[in-house]
C-alpha cells in the first residue's frame, strides 16, 4: 500500500492554487511532476558540483564527473543492462530515436523493408518516414483494432526477410495500451529484424528488463518518471551500438583529432558529443532512486486502481465514449463526451484547476482512424488520488451542463 | 454606428457584472450562438484559421466600405471568442479595424486565451481580421 498523503508531500507542485483551485493534475502521461529530492539534487549539483565533466584534472570535474558516471551506472541497473557503456544519455526520447535514425541512414539499401505501429506517437514515425525517403526503404504499418490493440496477425504478415527494423511504443500515449513487446521482438528476431522499443510513456508504469526482453534498442525520457525535461536515455546492445556511425561531432565523442583523420571514442561517449547536461543526467539517476524507493510494483498496482475507478465513474455518464479500452493498459483514458469538442471540455476544466491534455496528442493517425478531431486525456500517477478522480468527473459533468 | 472603441467599452461592463469564470464561460457560450455564421461555401482550406485544437472558418466582404465578417468554429467556446471579435470588428471601416488595438481582451479576462499554446486562440483570429482589414484597404485606395 502506497503512502500517498506523505507522496504528495513530496511534490511542491502538488500544493499550488490553478485559476483559485487546488491543482488537480492529471496531464502526467505529457510530463510528470518532480519531487523535491530530485530538486535537490539539481540544486546541490549548481550549488556544490558544477564543473565540465570527463576533462578536468581538478576536484570539481572529478566530482562532477562521477556523479554523472554514477547516474548512467543506475540507469543500468534500473533496465538492467549488461553494462554501463550500452546506456547513452542523449536529451530525451526524440533524439534517442533520431540518433538511431541517423545511424540506420547509412547501412540501410533501396528494397530494406521498416514496421511501425499505427499507434506511434509524431516521434517515432517522422524520423523513418524521413529514414526511408534518404534511404529508399520501405515503411510498412501494423494496423490497430477498434479496441486500440495491434493486430498481431497483421503483424506477422508484414515481417519479411526484407524487414531490417520493427519500431513499436512500449505503451501508446493516446490510449495506453501496452503492447506485446515481447513477442513483437522475438518474431522480428525470428526474421533477423532489429527492434527499437520507444518507453516514454511505458517506463513510470513499468521496470523493463532490456536482456529478458532481448530487445535492441530501448528509448526513454526522465520527464516522464518524476526527472527533469532534456534528458533521456538510448539503451542499444554493444554490437549494435559499435556498428552504428556516430551522430554527431564534437568534443568528447573524439579520441584522437588530425586534419587529415579523427578516431571516435568508444562506448558511449562516441554517441555524446559536446557537453552534456550534466545536472539532468544526475537528477535522471536520484529520479529512478526516489521510483524504486516507493517501488514499480506498488506504484503499478496502485495506479491501476485509480484507472479502474475513473474508468468506471466515467462511464456513468451519459454520451462518453473512451478511446481504447485493452485489457492491458496504463493509467490513461482518453475520452470524448457526446459531440462536445474535446478543447472546449479541457478549457473548462482547466477553469477548474484541473490539467488534462486535449488533442490530438501528437499521434493524428490514431484520432484519424477513430475519426475524431481528438480526445480528452486524463492520464494518472502514484500521487494522484480517488478525492481528484471525483473532482474530475464532477468537472466533465458540469462542463457538460454548461456547454449543452 | 459604433465605433470600435464604443463596443469594447460595451463588453468592458458586460464582462464587469459577472462574478466569476463560470458565468463568464456560459455568457461566451451564449454569444457563440449568436455568431453571424460563415456561408457553408466559404467553409473550406482557404477560409481556416490552422490551429492544433479546434477549427475556426472567417469570411469577410466590403460593403458601403465596411467590412462584414462572418464566421464559424468546431468548439463552441472557441465561437465565442471569435463571436466577440465579429461584435468589435464587423461593419468597420478598413483603416479604423487596422488601428484598433485589442487591450480588450486583457480587461475582459480573456487574457488566458492570448498564450501561444492556444493555437486557434486570439492571436491568430485578430491577425487573420486585421489581413483582410489590410487587403479591404489597398483595394480602396
Amino acid at each position: 500500500m502506497l503512502d500517498v498523503k506523505k507522496i504528495r508531500a513530496d511534490f511542491p507542485i502538488l500544493s499550488r492554487k490553478v485559476n483559485g483551485q487546488d491543482l488537480v493534475y492529471f496531464d502526467n502521461a505529457a510530463t510528470s511532476q518532480t519531487p523535491q529530492q530530485v530538486i535537490d539534487v539539481i540544486v546541490d549539483y549548481y550549488s556544490r558540483l558544477n564543473a565540465n565533466i570527463h576533462r578536468g584534472v581538478h576536484k570539481l570535474s572529478q566530482e562532477a564527473t562521477d556523479a554523472y558516471e554514477e547516474a548512467r551506472i543506475k540507469i543500468q541497473k534500473h533496465f538492467n543492462a549488461a553494462q554501463p557503456y550500452e546506456i547513452i544519455l542523449t536529451s530525451g526520447t526524440t533524439e534517442s530515436i533520431n540518433l538511431i535514425a541517423s545511424g540506420y541512414s547509412t547501412i540501410l539499401q533501396t528494397g530494406d523493408q521498416l514496421i511501425i505501429s499505427a499507434l506511434e506517437h509524431h516521434s517515432n514515425i517522422v524520423p523513418w518516414q524521413m529514414l526511408c525517403e534518404k534511404t529508399g526503404a520501405e515503411l510498412k504499418v501494423i494496423p490497430m483494432t477498434l479496441e486500440g490493440t495491434l493486430d498481431m496477425q497483421a503483424y506477422e504478415s508484414l515481417l519479411t526477410p526484407k524487414t531490417k527494423l520493427v519500431f513499436v511504443n512500449h505503451v501508446s500515449n493516446a490510449l495506453g495500451t501496452v503492447n506485446p513487446i515481447e513477442e513483437i521482438i522475438t518474431k522480428a528476431h525470428a526474421y533477423g529484424a532489429k527492434v527499437l522499443i520507444d518507453g516514454a510513456q511505458a517506463c513510470p508504469h513499468i521496470k523493463p528488463d532490456v536482456q529478458a526482453l532481448d530487445v535492441d534498442f530501448y528509448v526513454t525520457s526522465a520527464h516522464k518518471l518524476c526527472g527533469p525535461t532534456g534528458v533521456g536515455m538510448l539503451y542499444g546492445k554493444t554490437e549494435l551500438l559499435k556498428a552504428l556511425p556516430p551522430y554527431q561531432g564534437g568534443g568528447e565523442m573524439i579520441a584522437t583529432v588530425t586534419f587529415e583523420k579523427t578516431t571516435y571514442a568508444d562506448l558511449p561517449h562516441k554517441f555524446e558529443a559536446g557537453t552534456p547536461n550534466i545536472a539532468g543526467g544526475i537528477a535522471f539517476g536520484a529520479a529512478l532512486d526516489y521510483m524504486n524507493g516507493i517501488g514499480m510494483d506498488a506504484i503499478a498496482s496502485y495506479e491501476a486502481e485509480l484507472l479502474a475507478y475513473a474508468t468506471a465513474e466515467l462511464k456513468k455518464i451519459e454520451g462518453i465514449k473512451i478511446f481504447g479500452e485493452a485489457v492491458e493498459k496504463t493509467a490513461v483514458i482518453s475520452f470524448n463526451v457526446g459531440v462536445q469538442h474535446p478543447y472546449d471540455l479541457g478549457s473548462i476544466l482547466d477553469q477548474m484547476g484541473i490539467a488534462v491534455r486535449t488533442g490530438h496528442h501528437c499521434a493524428q493517425p490514431i484520432m484519424d482512424f477513430f475519426e475524431i478531431p481528438g480526445t480528452v486525456r486524463a492520464s494518472f500517477s502514484f500521487y494522484n488520488t480517488f478525492e481528484e478522480i471525483d473532482r474530475l468527473i464532477a468537472g466533465v459533468r458540469k462542463a457538460v451542463q454548461m456547454l449543452q | 454606428m459604433k465605433t470600435i472603441e464604443a463596443i469594447q467599452e460595451e463588453l468592458i461592463e458586460e464582462f464587469a457584472l459577472f462574478e466569476d469564470w463560470m458565468q463568464r464561460y456560459e455568457y461566451m457560450i451564449d454569444l457563440g450562438k449568436s455568431l453571424p455564421l460563415i456561408d457553408t461555401a466559404f467553409k473550406n482550406e482557404d477560409h481556416i484559421i490552422k490551429g492544433c485544437q479546434s477549427k475556426v472558418w472567417v469570411h469577410a466582404d466590403l460593403k458601403d466600405e465596411l467590412i462584414h465578417f462572418t464566421a464559424d468554429s468546431d468548439a463552441i467556446i472557441t465561437k465565442g471568442i471569435i463571436a466577440i471579435l465579429i461584435r468589435v470588428f464587423s461593419n468597420q471601416p478598413p483603416k479604423a479595424i487596422l488601428e484598433a488595438n485589442t487591450d480588450f481582451i486583457d480587461k475582459i479576462g480573456l487574457k488566458e486565451h492570448l498564450s501561444p499554446t492556444r493555437a486557434n486562440g486570439l492571436v491568430s483570429m485578430i491577425k487573420q481580421i486585421k489581413m483582410y482589414a489590410v487587403a479591404y484597404q489597398t483595394q480602396l485606395n
